[in-house]
């Protein structure tokens, strides 16, 4: 129990209105390295409490109604889902479940996958980013994203940064300097490449490629940032630093961030929305969401007993 | 501990075959390597006197001892030149199409098929192509242009399946963080893809140009000269050989002297090729080095 109470606390609450799943619980937990610094956990306090003052928040994202199919097999039913601006909105649930479908909405990387089609509206700000004759390139300027395995070119550090604000047209060095500089600063990795941009991205660990690909996404100056398992592929000390990225993050970006990490969920977001076979369950502020669910599924699944 | 004796009970013969087959494929490399040693001792002792200065850069003669390889030697040059200057962007460029732009379909899955199968279609009959499309219905003549057309035709399936190959191999991830940072399929393809798969392709260019060097039959197809006195000068008009058509030509003649110039033009072939391999390594390395997925 000792690791238990060093997570959110309203993580162990959730195990104590769940009282089948206790043990499965703790076993979870017991099982995901306490990585969190005391100090993110007294911020984690501030966190919006409950479902009215999530309403009351300004949308960034708004997706009405979203179905979404690959060839005839139908991956998301009718999903309605705000995002509220500058804060993380978690998005979890079972493999295979149109979690990470959703989030490819977002930016439209979707339309990559021949055979696909969406219905229903995805508002950004207030444009309908599937209306016809929109500008894909542009929008994925403003929505970021950042992939479960930590994808650097094969380049340089500082031609991984650079490479956004390079094919938006942006040719003075001294502006790729400093937006490479800033990116690097914000990522938290810029204390510990600053001496080799000039060396291969590869060359780094895995924490630092995954944070340089944060850098990288933050370098087209996007107002959005989409994470899918951000984390999910590295070790607990890494992960601690990404997750602290979030939270710094969140008061300049709106976060959407996907995975299957519900320590993790709790720990970074304000907001959950749980996804299963391809419907949108429940969606909550994620203390809420934790402690007192209002689908049986969702507690099913935040205790452990499926998924 | 007795499974790990080494006369397991039950198979008894497994060590031993394992040595056998281990001894079996020695022998197979080691007869490789025999008769590659039988054929480089031969001409290399036939033909290694005959080699120097005054045979690289002199011109044909009906007398060996004055005949030279100057003209088929730059006519080999220059063919090797403009066929990778014609097959290479085409079959990259086809490369690209395949693997980047077009849709999955049933013309695709043709048109894949019919290279793969082009890929091995003997070079005669692209000479024969070129004799009819190049020489004549085009007009080119016994020209260099004409040659390197036609041996353009025996190399780009090579070069496209080679192409495609490290387009493929390149990961996903990459494409999709391009797209995702907003580049367009444009810049994704020249930013990313090619310089990623350039030590992929310049492999597979070299190799299939090294093949192009050596080969006489689709120049003996389109009528190339076997005898020509000067160096081409208009590459579109004038008459040029190669050095598979000379080595082919002085080895039919009855007088032994010029087998041993066939065998010093052939060094000069190895060379080149030697030359040609040693450069794809090269790049390989240099390119390759910084790349590890």
């Amino acid at each position: 129990m000792a690791i238990t109470a060093r997570t959110t606390a309203p993580l162990m609450r959730g195990s104590e209105s769940a009282p089948v799943g206790r043990d499965q619980m703790s076993e979870t937990l017991s099982s995901q390295p306490p990585v969190r610094p005391p100090a993110m956990r007294t911020e984690a306090g501030a966190k919006p409490r409950t479902a009215a003052e999530i309403n009351k928040l300004p949308k960034k994202v708004t997706a009405t109604d979203v179905n979404f199919f690959y060839g005839e097999h139908q991956a998301l039913h009718g999903i309605n889902l705000g995002v509220p601006e500058h804060h993380v909105t978690a998005l979890i649930g079972p493999s295979g479940c149109g979690k990470s479908t959703f989030l490819r909405c977002l930016n439209r990387m979707n339309d990559m996958i021949e055979g696909t089609r969406v219905e229903g509206t995805i508002l950004l700000d207030d444009q309908d980013i599937y209306r016809p004759r929109t500008d894909v390139v542009e929008l994925r300027k403003r929505v970021g994203m950042v992939f479960q395995k930590s994808n650097p070119f094969p380049k340089t550090i500082y031609e991984n940064v650079a490479y956004g604000p390079r094919v938006a047209g942006v040719r003075k060095r001294e502006v790729l300097n400093e937006i490479v500089e800033k990116c690097l600063i914000q990522s938290a990795l810029f204390d510990e490449v600053k001496d080799r941009l000039d060396t291969s991205a590869l060359q780094l660990s895995g924490g630092q490629q995954q944070r340089l690909c944060i850098a990288r996404a933050l370098a087209t100056g996007p107002d959005v940032l989409l994470m899918d398992e951000p984390a999910s592929a590295l070790d607990p000390k890494s992960t601690a630093r990404v997750e602290d990225l979030i939270f710094e993050l969140k008061h300049t970006y709106t976060i959407v961030i996907v995975t299957h990490n519900m320590q993790q969920a709790a720990r970074v977001s304000d907001q959950t929305a749980f996804f299963y076979e391809g419907h949108l369950v429940e969606a909550g502020p994620t203390n809420e969401l934790f402690t007192k669910p209002k689908e049986k599924q969702t507690e099913e699944y935040i205790t452990g007993r499926f998924g | 501990m007795s499974t790990l004796a080494a006369d397991k009970p039950g198979r008894p013969w497994a060590p031993l075959m394992s040595r056998l087959f281990a001894v079996a494929c020695g022998a197979c490399m080691l007869f490789c390597l025999a008769l590659l040693g039988a054929l480089l001792y031969k001409i290399f002792g036939f033909g290694w006197d005959r080699l120097n200065t005054a045979f690289i850069t002199g011109k044909p003669s009906f007398m060996p001892a004055k005949s030279g390889i100057l003209v088929p030697l730059v006519g080999s040059l220059y063919l090797i030149g403009l066929t990778a200057a014609i097959a290479v962007p085409v079959g990259v460029g086809a490369a690209v199409y395949l693997e980047e732009y077009a849709p999955l379909s049933r013309w695709r899955t043709i048109i894949q098929t019919n290279i793969a199968n082009l890929a091995g279609v003997p070079s005669i009959v692209y000479g024969i192509l070129g004799l009819g499309l190049f020489v004549r219905t085009i007009g080119l003549g016994r020209s260099v242009v004409a040659g390197a057309l036609t041996m353009s035709l025996v190399v780009l399936p090579i070069v496209i399946l080679s192409a495609q190959e490290a387009l493929r191999a390149v990961p996903g991830t990459i494409r999709q963080a391009s797209y995702a940072l907003g580049a367009t399929r444009w810049q994704t393809i020249w930013y990313q893809l090619l310089p990623a798969s350039l030590p992929g392709i310049l492999t597979g260019v070299i190799l299939s140009l090294s093949r192009a060097l050596g080969e006489a039959a689709p120049l003996v197809a389109i009528g190339v000269a076997t005898v020509v006195r000067q160096v081409p000068e208009n590459l579109f008009t004038d008459e040029f050989t190669a050095l598979p058509l000379q080595i082919f030509y002085w080895t039919d003649m009855p007088d032994e002297a010029f087998h041993e110039a066939a065998a010093a033009a052939i060094i000069v072939l190895l060379t080149v090729l030697i030359g040609m391999n040693a450069l794809a390594v090269f790049l390989r390395y240099k390119f390759g080095k910084r790349i590890q997925w």
